[in-house]
């Protein structure tokens, strides 16, 4: 690899930490917001999803201009490759921190709330998911980007408890059924950032070893 | 990507209508372009496109070419180049070149090829010429190789050292602007790649223009390109737009390889 070639990815990988950051930020104050009914916890997520729309831009433009201008060969092509793919990922991710947080503002909204739905242990094992995909990209961890596709079955089991608990209560209490389609939705929204981390994980096992592994099942 | 105004760059070097003339034929016809400060700008083009021509025009090469002649300006840092009161040599001492061949004086110890141009104006202390040609070698990449044989021939070089000795010869007087004409077309890879390697280091200190025919090499080392076509610039911009979404159809046909 050249050495510009090397000290471009060196600072785009950099880039691809913070947006990491931000979006996981993002995802745990949305969550935080549902269950503090914090509105202006939640109203800080959906304004500072234009940012992470700029720092989308802003990575897929310098993916494109190192292809442009570098012309990158086996590994460093399928880096590139998959960080063009990541970025939107987390572009996503983002996105679904902004619909869990209008949920929570519609929550507040609704001025009712039931604390048996709680989504802390989901927030976490997706976030946790989306964070080791990411580590797997930078440090090149094979084990890692498959750990992740697993784990992707642990939140699906979480979502569809959360399903089965709003079926039972939905029949139980009809009228709460503006309350629990909002905690199905955060449920959703946190079983698709799942999806999601699963997807940056796929492109990584691809990125090492060049295998596309995707609709495989 | 191009959030960076062009226009906040300070420029070193300017070109106002510039036309090369060789007898009634115009090689290059009206360039006006700004060379920004420590940056590099590559000039692209086919073959006969008269990018080596307006390089040629930037030190006063073509004094030197018979029934060739130059109308329009060229300034560095706004003085005229060609100013008549000014010394030629002077002006090459500012604007150094490296041509397509290494041009060492083959039987000219090593040592003696990096301070021939200290030594042409006269200047023999021995401590300054020692220093020079340790900080020109330096810069140039070389000083490692060639530490403990200085006085061996710049001729028993390899073809990418000797390159790299005209590099350290050139910046030996300590020009503000390098041209550099096809600089690696006649070296190997691994010393192409040396020497892309030595132009991003040496923009910290100084100003660098390469013609190439590799438009690889101009995405891969310049901040700016210059896209020249039959005696004409056809764009000038960041090399980042020129290589993802250049304004002109002729460009973009170019750098796709449609014609060239």
């Amino acid at each position: 690899m050249s050495k510009y070639l090397q000290n471009e990815l060196t600072k785009l990988k950099k880039k691809f930490y913070e947006l990491c950051a931000i979006v996981e930020e993002d995802v745990r104050n949305a969550v935080k917001s549902v269950y503090e009914g914090n509105v202006n916890l939640a109203q800080k997520v959906i304004d500072k999803d234009r940012q992470i729309d700029m720092m989308e831009i802003e990575i897929e433009e310098d993916c494109l201009k190192l292809l442009a201008l570098y012309q990158p060969v086996a590994i460093d092509l399928r880096l590139i490759i998959s960080m063009l793919k990541i970025n939107s990922d987390l572009e996503r991710i983002g996105d679904l921190a902004v619909n869990i947080s209008e949920r929570s503002v519609k929550i507040i909204g609704l001025n009712r709330k039931d604390d048996s739905f709680d989504f802390t242990d989901m927030c976490e094992k997706a976030l946790r998911m989306v964070k080791d995909s990411i580590d797997a990209m930078i440090d090149f961890d094979l084990k890692k980007a498959e750990a992740v596709i697993e784990a992707d079955d642990e939140v699906d089991k979480l979502h569809e408890a959360v399903f089965g608990k709003i079926k039972t209560a939905v029949k139980k209490s009809p009228d709460s059924f503006e309350l629990l389609s909002q905690y199905l939705t955060i449920s959703r929204s946190l079983e698709r950032i799942g999806d999601h981390a699963t997807n940056i994980a796929e492109d990584v096992v691809y990125m090492i070893n060049g295998t596309i592994i995707r609709h495989q099942t | 990507m191009t959030t960076e105004k062009i226009n906040e760059q300070k420029i070193r070097l300017q070109t106002k209508d510039l036309t090369v003339w060789y007898g009634q034929t115009p090689g290059v016809k009206d360039i006006s372009l700004d060379i920004y400060d420590k940056k590099v700008t590559a000039f692209i083009g086919p073959s006969g496109c008269g990018k080596t021509t307006f390089l040629r025009a930037l030190n006063r090469m073509h004094d030197l070419t018979r029934g060739a002649r130059v109308t329009g300006k060229a300034l560095i840092d706004g003085q005229d180049i060609y100013d008549p009161k000014l010394d030629p040599v002077i002006i090459r001492r500012k604007i150094g070149m490296v041509f397509q061949k290494p041009t060492p004086f083959p039987t000219m110890s090593i040592y003696d090829n990096v301070v021939a141009g200290l030594k042409l104006v006269g200047i023999r202390d021995r401590k300054l010429l020692d220093e020079v040609c340790e900080r020109s070698l330096k810069q140039a990449a070389l000083w490692e190789e060639v530490k403990d044989r200085l006085k061996s021939p710049g001729g028993s070089l390899s073809g990418g050292q000797q390159q790299r000795l005209s590099i350290a010869r050139a910046l030996a007087v300590e020009p503000e602007v390098l041209l550099m004409d096809e600089p690696t077309s006649s070296l190997d890879p691994q010393s192409t790649t040396r020497i892309e390697e030595l132009i991003g280091e040496l923009k910290e200190q100084v100003t660098i223009i390469i013609v190439t025919h590799n438009m690889q090499q101009a995405s891969r080392v310049s901040d700016y390109t210059a896209f020249f076509y039959i005696g004409d610039l056809i764009e000038f911009d960041k090399t980042t737009k020129i290589f993802t979404n250049p304004d002109q159809k002729r460009t973009e046909e170019y750098i796709t390889g449609q014609f060239g």
